[in-house]
């Protein structure tokens, strides 16, 4: 499976773009890192390659077909920085991994999710604690491509290890193609096969194969 | 001076006796089992509180008549319970309607794209920008007055706050990151709005609700004080008051008094439990 | 004590916080979230308090400047300046000499000017002097007074909250994850301000889950596991898992990136069923049931650590 974005531009503002004619092709056997300062739209160009939010112009194709009039379940998930915003407070756990496409007792146990986890709320667990049921949950069967914004700068040191090193695992075995955005240059080495970098000005993508 | 053994105690959590949760629970409790022995008794007393006795006319509050009696020899506890249980059963019936038509149009507003937000948003601020009692009477009486005339008054003019909250609510869901994420995870719109947004907007509903039934109740009173509520055969509380007004004069203080008392009490009691209810669904007050 | 040739800012011996939470209904318990916790800092210092997030390293900050939520129980001796502080004294201190540097520009009031803001609404000359000196000083043009913050970029909206921390010439700064989600080279440039002001002898105490940053720009790390710091240590001993003392901090350094990336089982226990005797115990591999009695610091090596077999 292939996942490209072809010419994408964003702004929030008038005038102001924070995306410029970005392109990218993404294979499913691919770990990729995108790199950049803050503020530059990663999450956003996350968004928009998963489907959230439409681009200006430009589009977004999962072998071929437009990412984001894809009804139903997504095969392009996105696991968010904040764990704590990605669930329902008032749902128990059990309810909230029940939303994903069928996720095994496998995929629970290499990230460390305790049985006795799944009857509580989101509030009565920590910040790692709920972002291994985010990621366990955007692992669903019908899941080809996974985006991760960050999703490592809330987990302690062992827990992002313990996270990282199932979901490289993971990823190889079921062919799922991986794009990662973390500040952390060490972690970026770790994982990602390949980077790209967001340039700064004027806002425009640089690609380096 | 590392170790001098002792502890310096920082802050200290002043626990009272009762915790808030109980607390509340406790004014929640109190104000409901009030409220209701209102309008059961209210409901109850039937003919006592219209039946006339010239032998005990104009008597100051006694054992036997605890609020008095009237200038036909009305006892006025009876008149009051009555009054009031009738103010309570418009209050519910007009506040009720109002919460449905807030419940209604905010969720139009908020899901039915930005043209019908516009119109409803307009009307709310048209209402809104109207003095109260002036759109009261003004739809109480191009209706007709009477019973009829108030609660659609009423239930007609309180619906904007609500549908704002509601509205608001609703509006700050959608964008939620896990309403967005169950939708590509999907999740078919029905189960979402099922499953992640009506138990988030019915409790806030629930309390939008309760509270607005002391505006109703005042309103219902103040309209009929001024006439253009319910008709005199009804012992409304604004009837009762608007009545003993033209005694005060005669010094029968007790008429005017003890009714208003009652009135402001109901109102203030429903308040408190709106109040506490909120208190309680509340995250950020719950924990205290 | 660890650091012999300094003069103690700071220090911080058994400091406990707990908190009151409903359970289910109207239950209450306590959930003790900081326990027997020791720091200090010593002039010229910066040193750094890592933990994982939501950990409540946070409330570290909060209980040090007396801010901590209402429904919290607080106890433990803080000395600053070798005085030993009491809850009036510490509020007396606070915003003067022991300041708060948080997180982010929400701090700030979206509604009023920058410059009135950092001048505490003072318009005398020599407030308004001092702020002009602390611009130029943190590299601010002198317009930046008559902006709001909305129109500040995260940059210097760092440094404005730098500025109005310095206002009072402080003599310790608490900074609570002052970079967030900062590239590391983005923040080793923000922490150089306060590297400087370590630098002229004040103290620094740096609350943070990131130890890339802290050891970058620390002088020491304390390392915080479930509710109290297992593990203070100078940043040199962090070059080799040798040096270090605590089976945690020797898990946290395997785990690092560029260490090896080694997952390492189990989880932090919770406030609410947190074992007898050391916190770590559950995990370590070394575990004795000696481990479950009351667990001493001990000091080796200029490093103080909470673990009976540490060497």
């Amino acid at each position: 499976m292939r996942l490209e974005a072809k010419g994408i531009s964003f702004g929030y503002k008038k005038g102001v773009k924070i995306l410029d004619q970005f392109q990218i092709t993404i294979e499913n056997h691919e770990r990729v890192g995108i790199v950049a300062p803050s503020g530059f739209g990663k999450t956003t160009l996350c968004q928009i390659l998963s489907g959230y939010i439409k681009p200006a112009s430009g589009q977004v194709l999962l072998d071929g077909k437009d990412i984001y009039k894809i009804q139903g379940y997504c095969p392009v998930q996105m696991i968010w920085q904040h764990p704590e915003k990605a669930v329902n407070p008032r749902l128990r756990m059990k309810d909230i991994i029940a939303e994903g496409d069928g996720i095994d007792e496998r995929i629970m146990d290499g990230l460390g999710i305790e049985r006795d986890w799944l009857n509580r709320f989101p509030g009565e667990l920590s910040g790692g604690e709920v972002q291994r049921f985010c990621i366990a949950r955007a692992l669903g069967k019908r899941t080809k491509f996974l985006i991760a914004d960050e999703i490592s700068t809330m987990l302690d040191l062992i827990t992002q290890s313990q996270v990282w090193n199932f979901l490289l695992t993971e990823v190889a075995e079921r062919k799922i193609g991986l794009i990662v955005v973390t500040h952390s240059n060490l972690l970026m080495e770790r994982i990602a096969t390949r980077q790209v970098v967001l340039s700064s000005e004027p806002a425009k993508s640089l690609l380096f194969h | 001076m590392n170790n001098t053994g002792s502890v310096t105690i920082l802050q200290k959590y002043q626990r009272k006796r009762l915790n808030q949760r109980s607390q509340t629970l406790l004014v929640l409790a109190f104000g409901s089992i009030f409220l209701l022995a209102i309008t059961v008794i209210g409901t109850l007393v039937g003919d006592i509180a219209i039946t006339t006795n010239f032998t005990q006319k104009n008597f100051l509050p006694q054992i036997a008549h605890p609020f008095g009696t009237d200038w036909l020899g009305r006892d006025m506890l009876a008149r009051t319970l009555k009054g009031m249980s009738i103010s309570i059963y418009i209050g519910l019936f007009a506040s009720v309607i109002s919460a449905v038509i807030a419940a209604i149009l905010g969720a139009a507003a908020a899901t039915l794209g930005k043209k019908v937000d516009a119109v409803i948003t307009w009307f709310i601020d048209l209402v809104m920008g109207i003095p109260h009692l002036l759109l009261l009477i003004l739809i109480s009486y191009a209706i007709g007055r009477g019973t009829f005339g108030v609660v659609v008054a009423v239930a007609i003019s309180h619906w904007p706050v609500l549908t704002r909250i509601i509205r608001g609510e609703i509006l700050q869901l959608k964008e939620a990151n896990y309403i967005k994420i169950a939708g590509k995870l999907g999740q078919s719109k029905m189960k979402i709005v099922v499953k992640h947004m009506i138990p988030h907007v019915f409790p806030q509903f629930l309390v939008g609700l309760v509270l607005l039934f002391p505006h109703a109740i005042l309103h219902e009173a103040a309209l009929t004080f001024l006439g253009f509520g319910l008709p005199p055969e009804q012992p409304g509380i604004g009837i009762i008051l608007s009545e003993s007004m033209k005694y005060l004069s005669l010094g029968m203080w007790w008429l005017a008094l003890f009714p208003g008392m009652v009135l402001m009490t109901t109102v203030l009691l429903f308040d408190l439990v709106g109040g506490s209810l909120r208190k309680m669904i509340d995250p950020h007050s719950a924990q205290e | 004590m660890s650091c012999m040739n300094h003069k103690h800012i700071l220090q911080i011996k058994n400091l406990s916080v707990s908190f009151t939470q409903y359970e289910k209904g109207l239950r209450k318990i306590d959930l003790k979230v900081i326990r027997n916790l020791n720091v200090s800092v010593g002039e010229g210092e910066l040193v750094a308090v890592v933990g994982a997030s939501g950990s409540g390293k946070s409330l570290l900050a909060h209980a040090i400047l007396g801010i901590l939520p209402r429904n919290c129980d607080a106890e433990g001796n803080i000395w600053f300046e070798d005085e030993l502080l009491s809850p009036k004294r510490i509020e007396e201190l606070r915003g003067g000499k022991i300041v708060l540097v948080p997180q982010s520009v929400t701090y700030l009031d979206p509604l009023e000017k920058v410059g009135r803001q950092v001048r505490k609404e003072q318009d005398e000359e020599s407030v308004r002097t001092k702020q002009e000196e602390l611009f130029d000083f943190y590299k601010l043009p002198q317009n930046t007074a008559d902006l709001y913050p909305f129109e500040l970029s995260g940059g210097m909206a760092r440094r404005v909250l730098l500025t109005t921390a310095m206002m009072e010439s402080p003599r310790l700064i608490i900074a609570d994850e002052p970079t967030p989600g900062l590239h590391l080279e983005a923040a080793k440039k923000a922490m150089s301000h306060f590297r400087e002001f370590a630098d002229k002898g004040n103290g620094v105490l740096l609350i943070t889950h990131d130890i890339e940053l802290a050891l970058e720009v620390a002088d020491r790390i304390a390392v915080f596991y479930a509710g109290t710091t297992v593990e203070e240590a100078p940043v040199a001993d962090f070059q080799s898992v040798d040096t270090l003392r605590h089976p945690y901090t020797k898990a946290l350094w395997r785990a690092l990136p560029q260490n090896g990336f080694h997952p390492f089982p189990g989880k932090q226990p919770y406030a609410k069923d947190m074992p007898n005797g050391c916190p770590f115990g559950p995990r370590c591999p070394q575990l004795t049931p000696e481990c479950e009695g009351n667990i001493q610091e001990q000091l080796i090596r200029f490093g103080r650590v909470r673990c009976i077999h540490a060497k």
